[in-house]
């Protein structure tokens, strides 16, 4: 176990490494700066603000600065003491270019916990969708109810988000309204979009949980238990259950991955104040700092699911021995 | 059965796993305090670039700064004619080139510190420091030595030494403060009104920056942090979400204000918040309402498009054949048919552009110039020798440069066809995203480049200045000695008349010479809830929050009844018995 661990730590901080590079060149690279607009700057004050915000320097210089943990700019190698020092070794983003109220940390760490919340409450529908449309087609294949699981889930999987999440303001908040059309910071304000963004995985889990379900139902070890006389739910929650959830595990890493990404739209659409957002804005806006943190809060969270998407393999499966791994 | 999992095991792990997600959430949730509706709330799209008034140029930004800072002087909501604000009077000298402001006695900060003069003198200057990076400095480079204090350099290029005491303001007193201009200067005073021009708390800001030399930005802008001076202060800022307002009772008018409380929410895309709108969280939106809207939204009362003081327009490159020419640029602008372009695609009443600064800007009227026939397009074409262009290959095919956007991608389909039509001219589209496309305009990387200029007060200089020489918004490549004659002449024209014929006799070389091709001018788009009172349907668009109040379910009445529009009535969502100031209800403070 432990060794599993460093292994993954040092391919971690590679992957870091790799991500912060290459968007520093990507970034740098992209036609248009993060000061340009309809109304251009007078080269005065343009210079005044590359200034302030060191993009006057020299690219290696910025990069460096960018990767920290040493501050390369007046104030000297070790910053002045009340601030941290700069850099993204110092876990610090730097100030938002375009948002020159707020440093990237801030916007980050305030708008991760709203999309955490959206995230995990759309992996709870997809969860409950999932794996209750595909128990109920499971145990009752080729009837109607089967059918009908098996359509929705197909529905689901073909429908975007978006698309999701229009048909569901048109219905639950604008004709009947049950939900706030959008916003945040009550309860009902997480249903619709959290739905609308779970759904589409909540889909595909049914079919995963489905096949794999029937097919541990059909195992030797499972007739042997039934042949025992065990009552049929305990041969589905004690025997079966436990098998037919493997690939839905292994599924919820790149689930988590597509729910994180696939925010950004739902997040437009019910002005929710989430990490989505800044993403598309910080990359759009040219907000070099911006940009680069959500990359990387982003690079972070994905390896961070999958690390534990393995670990739960683990725990699952006894038959997987985290140390012979790769 | 030692092969099988461990059940309990498995069950565990999926019951935490749900457990712990569902735990999340609520987490998040208890985090957050449920908050009120305010009193009003509206939106300007997304999250707003800044709170430091020196650091923001946008029209979002400047409708919240109109919510916590006041000026020398402000602009009435339905006149656009300047009105006391910190300044409670003012005087030019003779010689026109000094004014003289007195500040009223009873202005102070939201801390409750006194505002006085020395706090514009010493703003003024942050503005013109380039260290604040003020996007608008070079606005106030009329006042005397501002230019040399920003760039280290006199007007004609040659470096000087950086001098905050040869700047021409000057606090006299605690109350008198005195701007001295280089030259005449009459847009000035529309100038000052604009948002930026405002005063920001010295004392705390100077004690941030001594304590926080690398991150006094983001956090002088902070709720209990921030001291302001207009009729609200900041009490709550979410990121991405809203910033809430509250009177500010330190406010030497805060008994004629009306609400107590202030929402200005993000909301990134146009269909969401006309949802909020629609359902009564938010009660103005203004902004780029989706075409597809406005015929549905038009039969309302609550929509009512005015003339905004807004054009937009093609961009030409004159440094590229066959653009170099006259004719070719008049043959584009006379070719192009305005009204059904405004009609298919806009449909919210904007108007045909045949001129660059809208009517209505001032008193200024623009001259007429040019008109629209194809007939003559051709003509012009035939008599340079380009006639039948396509057919003898003298005229190659053109560019339509423009930002990603459904409404300018349609604009410039109908105007490619229109050209086609006309002069048998092929015009290919090419879209950018924002920013590279703002690159390679500013590249001269184009042929025709789509564009649009908002005025920042009601007046030609607004317009017509970014044509002159190397000026930064040209970006067309066009020069004319004549036109630079002329706009400089009028920047010091103490005679309105005499003013007027100067940027009229401008306007028209510009309209001969076309290095931008007027498309149209633009309306305001407010949707406002029919019982706001006190709002500014106005050429600019601009509000005064002071005077914003809830009318009665009587007062709405009333109006409605006075009003001659035959449009749809909508159900207001302002309380019955309407919201007035404390002064308009006999209120004790």
């Amino acid at each position: 176990m432990r060794r599993f661990l460093l292994r993954r730590a040092l391919w971690f901080a590679l992957t870091v490494w790799a991500v912060v590079t290459i968007s520093f060149v990507l970034m740098r690279n992209v036609p248009g700066g993060p000061f340009s607009a309809e109304r251009k700057l007078h080269p005065t004050v343009e210079a005044a603000v590359n200034a302030r915000y060191h993009l006057d320097w020299p690219a290696w210089r910025q990069y460096l600065q960018t990767l920290g943990p040493l501050n390369l700019d007046e104030h000297g190698v070790f910053g002045d003491r009340s601030d941290v020092f700069g850099g993204i070794l110092a876990l610090d983003l730097g100030p938002s270019l375009q948002h020159r109220d707020v440093s990237v940390n801030e916007l980050v760490a305030q708008s991760l916990p709203v999309s955490a919340a959206l995230g995990a409450a759309a992996l709870f529908w997809a969860l409950l969708l999932g794996i209750g449309g595909g128990l109920v087609s499971a145990l009752r294949p080729g009837t109607a109810l089967d059918t009908l699981a098996r359509v929705l889930s197909t529905l689901g999987l073909s429908l975007p988000n978006f698309i999701v999440a229009s048909l569901l303001v048109l219905a639950l908040a604008v004709a009947v309204p049950l939900f706030p059309v959008a916003g945040w910071g009550s309860f009902s304000h997480l249903v619709l979009p959290s739905f609308a963004l779970g759904a589409p995985f909540g889909a595909y889990v049914a079919r995963l949980f489905r096949a794999g379900l029937l097919e541990t139902l059909s195992q030797d070890y499972v007739r042997t238990a039934r042949a025992k006389g065990v009552p049929a739910h305990q041969v589905v929650l004690r025997h079966a259950l436990p098998g037919a959830l493997v690939p839905v595990i292994s599924f919820l890493g790149t689930a988590a991955a597509g729910i994180l990404t696939g925010s950004l739209v739902i997040e437009r659409i019910f002005t929710i104040p989430g990490t989505g957002s800044h993403f598309v804005a910080g990359a759009l806006n040219r907000d070099y700092a911006l940009a680069m943190g959500v990359t990387l809060v982003y690079t972070v969270a994905v390896y961070g699911l999958n690390l534990l998407v393995d670990l739960a393999y683990a725990v699952i499966d006894p038959r997987v021995d985290l140390e012979k791994e790769a | 059965m030692p092969s099988l999992p461990s059940t309990s095991g498995a069950r565990l792990a999926l019951a935490t796993t749900l457990l712990a997600l569902l735990g999340l959430c609520l987490a998040a949730f208890a985090l957050r305090s449920a908050r009120r509706r305010a009193d009003f709330a509206f939106t300007g799209g997304g999250e707003l670039r800044s709170l430091d008034p020196h650091a923001v140029t946008g029209v979002p930004e400047g409708r919240v700064m109109r919510l916590l800072y006041e000026g020398l002087v402000g602009r009435n909501p339905k006149t656009l004619a300047v009105e006391p604000g910190v300044a409670e009077s003012w005087k030019f000298s003779p010689d026109g080139k000094t004014l003289t402001f007195t500040l009223r006695a009873d202005a102070r900060w939201s801390n409750g510190d006194p505002l006085t003069a020395h706090d514009f003198e010493w703003s003024f200057r942050r503005i013109l420091e380039p260290a604040t990076a003020c996007e608008y400095a070079s606005s106030l480079w009329v006042i005397d030595g501002a230019r040399e204090f920003t760039t280290g350099q006199r007007a004609d290029g040659s470096s000087c030494e950086r001098d905050g005491s040869k700047v021409g303001i000057k606090a006299r007193d605690e109350r008198t403060l005195e701007l001295r201009l280089a030259q005449p200067t009459p847009h000035f005073f529309a100038l000052l009104s604009l948002h930026v021009f405002v005063p920001v708390h010295r004392a705390s800001l100077e004690a941030l920056m001594a304590e926080h030399p690398q991150t006094w930005a983001t956090r002088w802008t902070r709720p209990g942090a921030l001291v302001s001076n207009g009729p609200f202060r900041l009490s709550e800022r979410r990121i991405g979400e809203v910033l809430r307002f509250e009177r500010n009772e330190q406010y030497w008018d805060a008994r004629n204000v009306a609400m107590r409380t202030v929402d200005v929410l993000s909301v990134e895309s146009w269909t969401s918040a006309l949802n909020l709108y629609l359902a009564g969280e938010l009660d103005w939106v203004d902004g780029a309402i989706p075409t597809s809207l406005v015929p549905e939204l038009l039969g309302r009362e609550d929509f009512e498009p005015r003339p905004y003081l807004g054009v937009y327009f093609y961009r030409v490159n004159v440094t590229r054949a066959p653009l170099d020419r006259r004719e070719v640029r008049a043959a584009l602008a006379t070719s192009l048919q305005r009204k059904e372009l405004c009609q298919l695609v806009l449909k919210a009443g904007q108007q045909p552009a045949l001129s660059f600064v809208p009517p209505l800007t001032g008193d200024y009227r623009p001259p007429k110039t040019f008109g629209e026939s194809p007939e003559y397009a051709r003509k012009l074409l035939a008599d340079a020798g380009l006639a039948g262009a396509k057919a003898t290959g003298k005229l190659r095919p053109l560019e339509l440069h423009f930002n990603t956007s459904e409404v300018h991608r349609d604009i410039a389909e109908v105007a490619a066809e229109q050209w086609r039509k006309a002069l048998d001219l092929d015009v290919r589209l090419r879209n950018q995203e924002w920013k590279s496309f703002l690159d390679a305009q500013g590249k001269l990387d184009y042929d025709l480049s789509r564009s649009s200029w908002i005025a920042d007060y009601a007046d030609p200089s607004s317009f017509l200045e970014i044509w002159t020489t190397g000026h930064e918004n040209n970006r067309t490549g066009w020069s004319n000695r004549q036109y630079d004659d002329l706009i400089a002449a009028a920047r010091i024209e103490r005679d309105p008349a005499r003013r007027r014929d100067l940027y009229a006799n401008a306007e028209r070389i510009l309209m001969h010479e076309l290095p931008c091709i007027p498309v149209y001018h633009y309306v305001s788009q407010n949707l406002v809830d029919p019982g706001v009172g006190g709002f500014g349907q106005n050429a600019l668009n601009e509000q005064s929050p002071k005077y914003w109040y809830w009318r009665s379910d009587a007062e709405l009445a009333e109006v409605r009844s006075k009003s001659t529009r035959a449009a749809r009535k909508v159900e207001s969502h302002g309380p019955a018995a309407g919201l007035y100031s404390p002064a308009r209800t006999g209120a004790a403070q």
